[in-house]
């Protein structure tokens, strides 16, 4: 479904990204790990279209840059580490965004689609007795529901996501990444998301690549990726140790 | 369920526009009424409307005043008031910045700069004598625009209010003393243009009023077709791209389109300040930040506002005419403290 061919991003002399390639195809949920700075985010920014980069990333065998920014959201939805809101919209504003790129045209039509669709992710997220909420009324946990019911709405193939329960507590942890899962069980889709806790990557990834420096140290099925020489050798200590005391505590 | 948080302001949007538009045209009519020669309400409608359907206008009416002095002028206000509240809410969603507007991050000051260099120059257009003028206005705003946001970019890559207004700041400063400079070393007529600088719709008519409407219509038209891109800015720029809007070019009809009406509205009347700032928020508290709700209602407040402020620097200290930008500047300065406080604390 997706493909990066040898990509490569430089701010300035600094290389963030340094030709990595990947392949993601439907079923799969391709995790990105590594330390800070490894250039995950950039390596999702450059999908998503905000990063300049060198190489080709396609998206069913064409290069992405080819297709318009309403193409590329019809087949790619984004979720971000962390999303704030400065004015009083309300959850169902922010979630009938997610249709945009269906709505581009004075004929363009499909109003009854999109409020099915906006409906469904309402629905699918649990936001549909706060769907005329003011955003700024919300909790953190509440408000990356809201922006995971707008890629919903957004009806994607591919779901990216950068970190996206980093900051919220583990009730909520549990709640996106369930909502992600079933989201998956639908045949014709995949994701891709950036994590920094490699629990969480091994539980619910099916492939895994692990970035260190820019550079791509391993990449293919989670248990082959996520081992503990890798991870050692990418993190710089003995991570298996610190998960194993980590979890001790609660034996 | 009905919860606390829920909004309540999508139903009460559409009395909320049929009450601006009422509210509208009354102080249309009592701006026309008012003055240093007073005239009642019904000859100002009789005059207005017998000239509309082509009827003599009985002669106990002051004709002359209403039609040529007074209703070009309360039209050049509301069409200016209207486009600089448009364009300070469209600069709020765009930059999703509540602080952003024409005067307070220095795109007026850069097209006032335009308008005199013009004037001190006499650079004019064949065919048209103030068209010089106005063309410089715009250049200079859409020039001083991006030099603003370029600069705040470069310090700042998140464009975070405080970079923005900071450097606004300084460049109205900058472009304040080049002003000064130029009305120093220019000819009589140029320095008598100074209180332009504050704004004023003294001897405006109906050719500057067609001017504005065009404008109006064509730039106030782009930026009303562009609801739902603005709210996609005004949640996030990563947001909007993500959704799918072509943000690179969105931006630059924004920005471009903002520039032309701000650079005709100055070159009309100089730099009114703090209509842009103030008047969203204040249609923002009666419809909401939805756009498509937000901008015609932006349309209606500015309009009406200044035709009050042009009101009271008219009469309050009569036979004196204050400039314009006096009372907004006033009233705004006010306004600007309250919601710079407010979105601190919100922040």
């Amino acid at each position: 479904m997706l493909r990066g061919d040898h990509i490569t991003v430089r701010y300035g002399e600094h290389t963030v990204v340094d030709d990595v390639s990947f392949q993601l195809e439907e079923g799969q949920w391709l995790m990105l790990a590594g330390p800070n700075g490894a250039g995950k985010s950039t390596l999702i920014e450059a999908i998503a279209g905000g990063a300049v980069y060198t190489g080709r990333i396609e998206l069913g065998g064409k290069d992405i840059r080819s297709l318009k920014s309403g193409q590329l959201a019809r087949k790619i939805g984004v979720l971000s580490q962390k999303n704030t809101v400065s004015y009083a919209y309300s959850v169902e504003e922010v979630v009938g965004l997610g249709r945009y790129a269906y709505r581009q045209g004075i004929l363009s039509g499909g109003q009854d689609e999109d409020k099915e669709q906006v409906e469904r992710a309402l629905r699918l997220t649990g936001l549909e007795d706060l769907r005329r909420a003011s955003m700024l009324t919300l909790s953190g946990g509440e408000l990356q529901r809201v922006f995971l019911a707008q890629v919903f709405a957004q009806d994607p193939e591919i779901l990216i996501l950068d970190e996206p329960a980093n900051h919220l507590d583990i009730n909520y942890q549990q709640q996106i990444f369930s909502l992600i899962g079933d989201w998956l069980k639908t045949p014709g889709r995949a994701v891709l998301s950036v994590v920094h806790d490699l629990s969480l990557a091994k539980r619910c990834g099916s492939h895994a690549i692990l970035l260190n420096n820019g550079k791509c140290e391993a990449s293919g099925r989670i248990e082959d990726v996520l081992t503990p020489a890798n991870l050692d050798r990418v993190y710089d200590m003995d991570v298996s140790a610190w998960m194993k005391g980590l979890l001790s505590q609660w034996l | 369920m009905k919860d606390a948080r829920n909004l309540k302001r999508e139903r009460l949007a559409p009395a909320t526009y049929v009450l601006l538009a009422a509210v509208l045209l009354v102080t249309m009519i009592l701006c026309v009424c008012a003055g240093s020669v007073r005239i009642s309400p019904g000859d100002t409608v009789t005059a207005v409307w017998n000239t509309l359907w082509g009827k003599p206008v009985p002669e106990n009416i002051a004709k002359n005043i209403i039609l040529n002095v007074r209703l070009p002028r309360v039209l050049c206000v509301a069409l200016s008031g209207a486009s600089l509240s448009l364009c300070g809410a469209a600069m709020q969603g765009l930059l999703r910045n509540p602080l952003a507007d024409g005067s307070t991050i220095g795109v007026s000051s850069g097209a006032s700069l335009g308008a005199l260099i013009a004037m001190a120059t006499g650079f004019t257009l064949p065919g048209s004598a103030y068209g010089g003028v106005m063309v410089l206005a715009m250049l200079f705003a859409f020039g001083s625009l991006v030099l603003i946001l370029s600069l705040a970019y470069a310090l700042d890559r998140s464009l975070a209010t405080n970079s923005i207004i900071l450097i606004g700041v300084i460049y109205t400063m900058f472009i304040s003393s080049i002003i000064s400079l130029i009305i120093t070393f220019s000819s009589e007529h140029v320095r008598s243009l100074n209180f332009w600088t504050l704004g004023s719709f003294s001897g405006v008519n109906y050719d500057q009023v067609k001017l504005l409407c065009l404008a109006l219509i064509i730039c106030g038209g782009i930026l009303l077709h562009l609801g739902d891109e603005l709210n996609a800015f005004a949640i996030g720029e990563d947001n909007a791209r993500h959704v799918g809007v072509n943000v690179k070019r969105v931006k630059l009809i924004v920005l471009i389109t903002i520039s032309v009406l701000i650079g005709v509205c100055v070159s009309i009347s100089g730099t009114v300040s703090f209509v842009g700032l103030v008047m969203p928020h204040i249609a923002r508290m009666l419809v909401g930040p939805n756009h498509k709700r937000l901008l015609p209602a932006s349309l209606f407040s500015g309009a009406i506002f200044l035709l009050l402020a042009d009101l009271t620097a008219r009469t309050l200290m009569s036979p004196v005419e204050l400039s314009i930008g006096v009372v907004t500047s006033l009233v705004g300065a006010v306004a600007f403290v309250i919601i710079f406080y407010r979105t601190g604390k919100a922040g």
